[in-house]
């Protein structure tokens, strides 16, 4: 049966429709259906990601609506297709939305009590929507399904206080125009090739070799630049920071590993599926800009990171950074940077879940998220500081976390393309991180206050009361899924090979330069 | 000035849908960006998204086309009727649609595209207007420039450092909570500016010395809050 494609999307559909109505019954009720449903999700998207690994062509595909394919030609219909790079962004959307759902029993009482139903409701639409983005292959279901993460993803942001909703008015305004400017690509895109499948869009390019139209070239730039905005890619930056921060601390700890994250993906769907490797990289000139506009992102994102002094506005700033990372891995067009790119999305899922996880209990438990108020943590929390600086060295990059493997194959592809710019440009970057992660560091366990002056008497003391540094740590419903998080930075890390053989076997595909013939 | 083949001539006949979809996304854009208020920044949403609309439904139309409904004899499921010249009634089978005669059709596809994207477009403006709701009951403006320099104020305040004034228990925190559900109070964020308010009243009272301008500037304080509260609910009525 190749039905489990479905599933992965209708379990949190289903669940989020049985969390609304059983807010008449119980509010209790909820938590439990959500965790159930992304349970069910899990499990399909698991079994989804087996089938395409064994199946001849390494993709599934599932017609909506009995179109089959043997009766209709492509095109009628709409598709869901989970080729290797589709199953495995699907399983990583629906395992963070596991692992967060998990973690929201006490925080979601606690920040928006009585709206359990809704808040679920919301956030089940919210992975509902993701995991159709990867999994679809049609490029209009794409908008709708974007739109419906995007409008979930309003509601759970302004579900906050009034500042949440002021942030979320901006959001609203740059969400719409990223989604509409994608939408009007699309109809350019339908006016030339008269398809809306990806696959079939690319291969009435190929065949009519629309490689110089300039209604194609408008397309191109119009989805590109749409799913720009929507990735927060730096210069369109502008609503990330204040939506993540304000947002209450389940929302931003299921949005920012997530949204830019799938946007990512959806580019390099887009490049690859639907314009196609010729199209996106021979017939245009954005291998030759791109890179530099990634750089200056890099740059500004990461000095702005530096200038923060909270850990959640921080973090923002940290993936505006991130998204420059990979949105680079594609443009410096070849096969390690593809490899980088897809295998960073994955990892900085991963390792942005565990930061904001932490900050999250952070917050829960200090009531602050502000640099002043870490000292001594260390010995309050010591297992939730364990898994966020897993995290943090994952994004720094050091060895035995996936973000090093992930960097690894960015910098390799930057020195096989010879773009210098956006290498040094990464290395910049990683270097404001470790100042980022060591100044946390320093806070956390060492006695020094703001001006650099040490509070302490030496040698351990931090010059904290003893009710400060007593053991006190986070609960067990959100704890857990934090070192859950944690352990599966490591374990993507140790385990990379098997990670990027699939990806491989995805890129082989793609006729994309490998860099062999370099001397 | 309007000849064939002449600029104006292709923008003003042959592609005035196209140039008109411009000037509204154009237009849209705009207000989306420039203007001061935040309602018209959604009515520049709803133009925005128009235009597309527009677009996707001009692709669709052809010149002489019928719309997208089996003409009879086209009908795959059923017989149609036919009059001779004669004036006797035939009943025939149904005709196989060739393909060239599919372009007396117009295209249905961009139109019901639409219908999707119609919903999409009211649901973001029905949120979008929600979100304003909120801003305007908590912070009494929609003026983009006022609410810029109310959050400023906001975030110069709270800038999210810590206060040692407040080492607060969890228990009384879950009391308050508690409370408010109780109370069923929608809007837990003003009743605290206002409690600021009453307790910086009291505050500059004490120093004074002089319970009359206690009593006063609690009035001071107060009066506005009972102006305004009346206000939505003579609205509603």
């Amino acid at each position: 049966m190749s039905d489990h494609i479905v599933w992965i999307v209708l379990f949190p559909l289903m669940g989020a429709v049985a969390c609304a109505l059983s807010g008449a019954l119980s509010k209790k009720l909820c938590y439990p259906i959500s965790v159930i449903s992304m349970i069910a999700s899990v499990w399909a998207s698991v079994h989804t990601m087996m089938q395409a690994i064994e199946s001849p062509v390494h993709e599934i595909s599932y017609i909506l609506g009995g179109w089959s394919l043997d009766l209709f030609p492509r095109g009628v219909g709409i598709e869901f297709r989970a080729d290797l790079l589709g199953a495995l962004i699907t399983l990583v959307v629906t395992g963070v939305g596991l692992i967060v759902t998990l973690y929201s029993k006490v925080p979601v009482q606690r920040e928006t009590p009585g709206k359990e139903p809704m808040y679920y409701g919301l956030f089940l639409l919210q992975i509902c929507g993701l995991a159709g983005i990867a999994l679809t292959g049609d490029a209009f279901n794409l908008y709708v399904l974007i739109e419906v993460a995007a409008l979930t993803g309003y509601g759970l942001i302004a579900l906050g206080s009034n500042r949440a909703a002021a942030a979320t008015f901006n959001y609203v305004i740059l969400g719409t125009i990223g989604a509409s400017l994608y939408l009007l690509g699309v109809g350019y895109l339908y006016l030339k090739t008269g398809t809306l499948n990806m696959v079939g869009i690319r291969e009435v390019i190929e065949a009519q070799s629309l490689y110089d139209s300039p209604a194609m070239q408008v397309a191109f730039v119009l989805v590109l630049v749409g799913i720009l905005i929507k990735m927060a890619f730096f210069p369109f930056h502008a609503w990330l920071p204040n939506a993540y921060c304000h947002a209450p601390s389940t929302t931003s700890c299921l949005l920012a590993p997530l949204v830019t994250k799938v946007m990512i993906y959806v580019m390099i769907r887009m490049v690859l599926t639907v314009f196609g490797v010729e199209f996106s990289f021979e017939s245009t000139l954005w291998t030759e800009v791109m890179p530099w506009l990634v750089a200056v992102a890099i740059v500004c994102a990461a000095v702005m990171a530096l200038a923060q002094r909270e850990i959640k506005r921080m973090l923002a700033y940290l993936i505006v950074a991130e998204v420059g990372y990979m949105v680079g891995g594609v443009w410096i067009y070849n096969y390690y940077g593809l490899i980088g790119s897809i295998f960073h999305v994955i990892s900085d899922a991963c390792m942005t879940l565990c930061l904001f996880l932490g900050a999250g209990i952070i917050l829960e438990k200090c009531r602050t998220t502000h640099f002043d108020g870490l000292r001594g943590l260390f010995a309050k929390m010591p297992l939730t500081m364990i898994g966020f600086f897993i995290g943090g060295f994952s994004i720094i990059g050091l060895p035995p976390t996936c973000g090093f493997f992930s960097k690894w194959y960015l910098i390799t592809g930057g020195m096989v393309s010879e773009r210098w710019e956006y290498m040094v440009t990464l290395m910049f970057s990683t270097m404001v991180m470790v100042v980022l992660f060591f100044r946390l560091i320093e806070r956390i366990h060492l006695a020094v206050d703001e001006s650099g002056k040490n509070l302490g008497k030496g040698h351990g003391d931090l010059g904290l009361t003893e009710e400060q540094t007593r053991f006190d740590e986070a609960p067990l419903t959100m704890l857990v899924p934090l070192l859950i998080a944690a352990s599966i930075v490591m374990i993507i890390g140790v385990y990379n090979q098997e990670v990027v053989d699939q990806i491989e076997v995805f890129l082989r595909a793609y006729n994309l330069p490998t860099g062999v013939s370099y001397k | 000035m309007v000849e064939d083949g002449s600029i104006f001539s292709q923008l003003l006949v042959d592609r005035l849908n196209y140039f008109i979809y411009i000037i509204l996304l154009l237009i849209g854009l705009w207000a989306m960006i420039a203007k001061n208020n935040l309602i018209k920044k959604l009515i520049g949403m709803s133009i925005f998204q128009t235009a597309i609309i527009l677009f996707y439904v001009s692709i669709g139309v052809k010149e002489g086309a019928t719309i997208p409904i089996y003409l009879p004899e086209h009908d795959p499921h059923g017989s149609h009727l036919k009059v001779d010249v004669n004036g006797s009634e035939k009943m025939l089978p149904p005709e196989v649609l060739e393909s060239s005669l599919v372009p007396g059709y117009s295209n249905p596809l961009p139109h019901v595209l639409m219908l999707t994207a119609i919903v999409v477009g009211v649901a973001t403006l029905g949120l979008a207007l929600s979100v304003c709701l909120r801003i305007y009951r908590g912070y009494g403006t929609v003026e983009e420039d006022e609410l810029l320099e109310k959050l400023e104020r906001e975030d110069a305040r709270n800038t999210g450092r810590p206060r040692r004034r407040r080492p607060r228990r969890a228990p009384s925190e879950k009391a308050v909570a508690t409370e408010k559900l109780k109370s069923g109070n929608p809007r837990p964020r003003q009743s605290r500016t206002n409690r600021k308010g009453a307790k910086a009243g009291s505050s500059e009272g004490t120093r004074n010395d002089s319970t009359k301008s206690v009593t006063e500037k609690r009035k001071t304080v107060r009066k506005p809050r009972k102006k305004t509260s009346p206000k939505p609910k003579e609205d509603n009525s």
